[in-house]
């Protein structure tokens, strides 16, 4: 299995602000590479760079086999795009915008019609072909968006964020097509603020900030560096959040985290199942009635956390900066 | 190398071919394209066209209309930079540019599109003008050479609007720019003879590019009010209604292209 997107140490720098600082990325072919970072990490960028839309500073990269500096004619024919907006013309209508893009990518005008038509079926975007792509809704603009950037069934495909600011039913049905394109062959670079969209789609992931890639791996690997398990013990009453943090902080071995709105204390587990037993006598001992005690898996949140020292943006404010 | 070429003009085609469905998907544009004109008539022409003076006599809508066809297409530059702005914005010059089209093709079509709109919102206006009784007087091969020289400004202007929406990037910004450019393209011989003007903004409508169009215009078209003035730029209007499209495009042609180039910077 051959790599279908190589990036050697790949900088980039706007005036004094350092976009790419020797960013690295090897993604084999027909796997969904994940992209994760805090805003303005560079994740924009290391796309731009890959899909030959912005030239690099220093490094080297191939797609597809293909060099993005001295051949970026070759790259484009094995690419496909989706950037963070809706890249249509909202003149024309759904088939018309799908045929234009085909006629872009060499197809004869009778091919170009029977791709757009197969693509909007794909895409459930046939009842509205003929409307202007203005009067689509978010959703469907973005699926019309998406069905542009599969016309010749790209080798590598690059998403940046393709469901930010969609609601929960959209993002499903995003997910649905890459995961159909992916089963095809296709090779997918994903960059997302959702770490439960990583988590679905991704087979591996980088985790970037300030330019360069600080940890990467399949999602289960990036969580077994959290520690292993985490023990959450939410509490019927929050005076009792204070006692059952120490308590809980004594049994694991290290400070938990504290969720007052929730009522829970959170912590790593080295050694799970002793660890929860301590828990629970030292519970008991400190007599703090628990509702609830669950040993589970680390989230990609933990994992993001510990690795930039900040939080996932929320999708909130991941949104205002899509907006 | 011929089949680059050939792929260059097939990939023009198809982004011409992009906006001149509009014509054809939404029939409403012709009255967008008649909208201005027909208010430029009616304002000009009647609202305040009795009481403007006519130097040396004559009908007022026949000195009015060559200037209203030369601010027809000085207004294709708010339309170019707000269409390359919109594209800009919305993410389809990115999705242009990852695509193994040509990239000439890019600049190169919305060029010819923007001709051939132009063009038809040329014959708009002339249209509006022969119903309210305008006409040319000098032969038709008079009033061909006229409409190439208008044209000839449009294409000028296409540059200063490609320039300006690269610049931009946001359509909300390019209306901004525009509001601002809208004055310049108003201080010029298209409504009143700049020789009854105070003398500082006499001077400068004869010197704006657009008056030179107007004048050549009027000239060709056989319309009163050609030659107004005794300015040397006044009486060398066709000349120089063929001179400053070509000095604007050879400035701005190359500036777009520049532009255009550090996209991927
Ligand atoms: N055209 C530009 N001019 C100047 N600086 C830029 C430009 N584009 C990006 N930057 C800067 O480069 C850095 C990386 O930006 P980039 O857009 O790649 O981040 P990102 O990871 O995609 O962020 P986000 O999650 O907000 O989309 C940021 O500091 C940003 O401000
Ligand atoms: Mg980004």
């Amino acid at each position: 299995m051959g790599l279908a997107i190589v990036a050697e140490d790949l900088r980039k720098r706007y005036g004094d602000t350092v976009a790419l600082d020797g960013l690295d990325l090897a993604v084999p072919e027909g796997t969904v590479c994940g992209l994760l970072g805090p805003n303005g990490a560079g994740k924009t960028t290391a796309v731009r760079v890959l899909a030959t839309l912005l030239r690099m500073d220093s490094g080297r990269a191939t797609v597809a086999g293909c060099d993005v500096t001295s051949d970026p004619r070759a790259v484009r024919a094995k690419i496909g795009l989706t950037s963070q907006h809706d890249a249509v013309d909202e003149a024309l209508s759904g088939r018309r915008n799908l045929e234009m893009f085909g006629r872009l990518h060499h197809l004869s005008p009778a091919a170009a019609r029977r791709r757009a038509d197969e693509l909007l079926e794909r895409f459930g975007l046939s009842e509205a072909a003929t409307r202007p792509a203005k009067k689509y809704s978010g959703g469907m603009r973005r699926r019309l968006d998406l069905a542009a950037s599969f016309i010749r069934a790209p080798r590598v495909l690059f998403l940046d964020e393709p469901t930010t600011g969609q609601d929960p039913r959209n993002r499903n049905e995003v997910w649905d097509v890459v995961r159909s394109l992916v089963a095809e062959g296709t090779t997918v670079l994903l960059t997302t603020h959702y770490l439960d969209e990583a988590d679905q789609l991704a087979d591996s992931i980088s985790v970037i900030d300030r330019g360069r890639v600080i940890a990467s791996g399949t999602p289960a690997e990036l969580k077994a560096r959290v520690g292993g398990s985490q023990i959450d013990v939410v509490v019927a009453a929050e005076s009792d959040l204070s006692v059952a943090a120490s308590a809980v902080g004594f049994a694991c071995g290290c400070t938990p985290s504290v969720d007052t709105a929730v009522r829970r204390v959170t912590a790593p587990a080295v050694e799970p199942v002793a660890a929860l037993g301590a828990v629970l006598r030292g519970l008991e001992d400190v007599g703090v009635t628990a509702e609830d005690v669950a040993l589970r898996r680390p989230t990609l949140d933990e994992v993001f956390l510990q690795l930039t020292g900040r939080p996932a943006e929320s999708e909130t404010s991941a949104e205002e900066v899509a907006a | 190398m011929i089949a680059r070429l050939q792929w260059g003009v097939y990939d023009t085609w198809t982004i011409t071919r992009r906006d001149l469905i509009t014509w054809v998907i939404n029939p409403v544009r012709v009255v967008g394209e008649l909208v201005f004109p027909i208010m430029f008539v009616l304002l000009f022409g009647y609202v305040f066209g009795s009481g403007m003076v006519v130097p040396g006599g004559g009908d007022y809508r026949d000195f009015l209309m060559p200037g209203i066809f030369a601010m027809t297409m000085a207004f294709g530059i708010g339309n170019t930079m707000t269409v390359v702005a919109t594209d800009i914005e919305r993410g389809v010059m990115d999705r242009f540019r990852s695509l193994p089209m040509a990239p000439s093709a890019i600049v190169a079509g919305r060029c010819s599109a923007d001709m051939v709109n132009s063009f038809l919102g040329l014959l708009i206006t002339i249209a509006c003008g022969l119903v309210v009784g305008w006409s040319w007087h000098d032969g038709l091969l008079n009033a061909l050479f006229a409409v190439l020289l208008l044209l000839l400004l449009r294409f000028a202007c296409l540059w200063i609007g490609i320039y300006l929406g690269l610049i931009v990037g946001s359509p909300e910004a390019a209306g901004a720019i525009w509001g601002l450019l809208f004055p310049f393209t108003m201080v010029t011989s298209a409504f009143v003879a700049p020789e009854l003007m105070p003398d500082w903004l006499g001077f400068l409508a004869e010197w704006n590019p657009l008056s030179s169009t107007v004048g050549a215009a009027r000239e060709l078209f056989g319309n009163v009010g050609a030659e107004t003035g005794s300015s040397w730029i006044a009486s060398n209007a066709v000349l120089m209604a063929a001179v400053w499209p070509l000095v604007i495009t050879a400035i701005f042609l190359p500036l777009s292209v520049r532009r255009y180039q550090r996209l991927s910077r």
